[in-house]
């Protein structure tokens, strides 16, 4: 008797098999159907500037400290007294990741005191040589316009709209982005992103925080 | 009819026959391809050509211009015949397969099908296991330890079932009286109730035991240990690439539509079907039935590599030799009674 149960039981897996040739397939065409990515997704990073183009990198090397990987490369330096990069008194002169280490796992964007390593929406960094996945300083910070530079062209597979998307890990790990930090202190804007808006569940913030970023340094 | 018509018509046929091998072969690789891909809610290759028809061409060629490595410790010459091997057996098998009704045009008589030998089934059961000697010497001559464990697995598996798969010929080749595949066809064109045809699918259980003994015959899932990717990674062609690979593929395709097609002729009325309409369609409705049932098989063939898991080496033998043989041996009994009911009566009356 129980022989003869086992011997159906392939045949309802054969029920199975043909029931789902009539589902909707749950992979999409995917250069030109791209799957909807979430809101904090960890792409590829930037170095990202104050509105008024000032660098946000203050070359603490918490980044390179944090990283698990060990892919980041920083190295600081006194900014010069007439033509400052940073508001601060260093900034980082050299910035290196090497994204074939990378695990992309946004530590680096919580160590970050000044919010100045973000992650972006865009994933496809293919390149043709181990060289080429070294994202150098030039590749990393966003331009004083607010403009993000890529290696690859826009094309097909590389969407550079992309870049501009997702600060949410940073706003997920900053203060403000507790409930009980709501208005309080906000996430420092960009030259990349402006002003974020508050995120669902939080109250617009009542004062935009100080574009004055030694301040928000201070108070942290 | 001369000589030399005779050698040219077998000649035509046989290029007719190995161009609509490799053809099919073209479509089934994608075919299975998307079907399984369908049944897995995947899209499956969809670039190449319209629905991605062309996907096995453009595999195909690049197989072709891709290098073909020979191991250090390969025995060179065996190594390098294996896959002739492999295909030869696989192509010779077809040329016994009528997919059509034969033509009339005049006076002379094409049968669509490169020869009607008298002992067809016999050839068949013959060369089918000359695919053995390739599988084994490919295994062996590639001086590699997985490829000579799949070669292991292959030839104990195929023996095996052979036995099972000529076993469930016997009860068709007695209803039909004869061996050969046209005969046989001709003796399932009649009628049951009227409406049915007199296929031999009423032979059910030698039915399923071919099927199944078929499966175990061309290494397909859920007998695929041969090739168990997870275990032995490719099987006998693991040390294989280029061409010499493509060859092996293509011998394994071609074998499954043989199986398919063996399937048909035997049990489900070749290309019988209903026929009508003019002249052109009288020619080529068989031809189109017989494609349309094969190509049911072939589908219960993806089905089952999309459904069922892959068997362990002893549940393999077991089922073989504890399964199916003595089945396939009561029913050959059982219908051997039958026979003799329907020829001499019962014995009380």
């Amino acid at each position: 008797m129980s022989e003869f149960t086992d011997l159906l039981g392939p045949f309802k897996g054969f029920a199975v098999t043909f029931r789902n040739m009539f589902r909707k397939p749950v992979t999409t065409q995917y250069p030109e159907v791209k799957r909807e990515k979430p809101q904090r997704f960890h792409g590829r990073h930037v170095l990202n500037r104050y509105p008024d183009g000032m660098e946000k990198c203050i070359g603490c090397e918490l980044c390179a400290g944090v990283c698990p990987a060990r892919c980041i490369y920083v190295r600081g330096a006194d900014n010069p007294e007439d033509e400052p990069v940073s508001p601060g008194e260093r900034f980082g002169f050299v910035y290196e990741i090497n994204m074939l280490r990378c695990i992309f796992c946004a530590m680096c964007v919580e160590a970050c005191p000044t919010e100045a390593i973000t992650m972006t929406h865009l994933f496809e960094m293919s390149v043709t040589g181990r060289d080429d996945a070294i994202y150098t300083r030039d590749d990393l910070l966003v331009h004083e316009d607010g403009s993000v530079p890529h290696p690859q062209p826009d094309g097909p597979l590389i969407d550079i709209a992309e870049l501009k998307l997702g600060d949410g890990w940073m706003r997920a790990t900053a203060p403000s982005g507790r409930a009980s930090y709501e208005g309080v202190v906000s996430w420092t804007p960009s030259a990349r992103t402006g002003n974020l808006p508050p995120e669902r569940g939080q109250s617009a913030v009542g004062d935009q925080p100080s574009a004055e970023p030694t301040e928000s340094d201070n108070e942290q | 009819m001369s000589g030399w018509e005779i050698l040219i018509e077998a000649a035509v046929k046989v290029v007719l026959a190995f161009v609509f091998l490799l053809v099919i072969v073209l479509l089934l690789v994608w075919a299975e391809r998307r079907v399984v891909a369908v049944m897995q809610n995947r899209i499956g290759p969809n670039r190449a050509g319209p629905f991605g028809i062309l996907q096995t061409l453009a595999d195909g060629m690049k197989l072709f211009f891709k290098e073909s490595l020979t191991p250090r410790r390969a025995e060179f010459g065996i190594y390098i015949a294996a896959p002739v091997a492999a295909l030869i057996p696989a192509l010779l098998i077809f040329l016994v397969i009528p997919i059509g009704a034969p033509i009339v045009i005049g006076d002379r008589e094409y049968t669509l099908q490169v020869t009607d030998l008298n002992v067809g089934i016999l050839y068949v059961l013959a060369i089918s296991s000359l695919a053995v000697y390739a599988i084994t010497l490919a295994g062996w001559s590639s001086g590699s330890k997985y490829p000579l464990l799949g070669s292991v697995r292959a030839s104990a598996q195929m023996i095996s079932y052979e036995a099972a798969l000529g076993l469930a010929l016997v009860p068709v080749i007695m209803f039909a009286g004869t061996t050969s595949m046209a005969g046989i066809v001709a003796a399932q064109q009649g009628e049951i109730l009227g409406f049915l045809g007199a296929w031999h699918v009423i032979l059910f259980p030698s039915f399923v035991i071919f099927l199944i003994a078929g499966f175990a015959e061309t290494n397909r899932a859920p007998f695929d240990l041969v090739e168990a990717e997870q275990e032995i990674v490719g099987g006998y062609h693991t040390e294989y690439s280029g061409f010499r690979f493509a060859l092996f593929f293509l011998a394994e395709y071609i074998n499954i539509f043989n199986i398919a097609a063996l399937t048909v002729v035997l049990f489900l009325g070749g290309w019988g079907g209903p026929v009508f309409g003019p002249q052109i369609l009288v020619w080529f409705l068989p031809v189109f039935w017989f494609l349309l049932k094969t190509f049911a098989i072939i589908f219960l063939f993806f089905w089952v590599r999309a459904t069922l898991p892959r068997m362990r080496y002893d549940q393999l033998m077991a089922f073989g030799w504890k399964r199916l043989i003595p089945i396939s041996l009561a029913w050959i009994m059982l219908s051997m009674v039958a026979l003799g009911i329907r020829r001499f009566g019962l014995p009380w009356s």
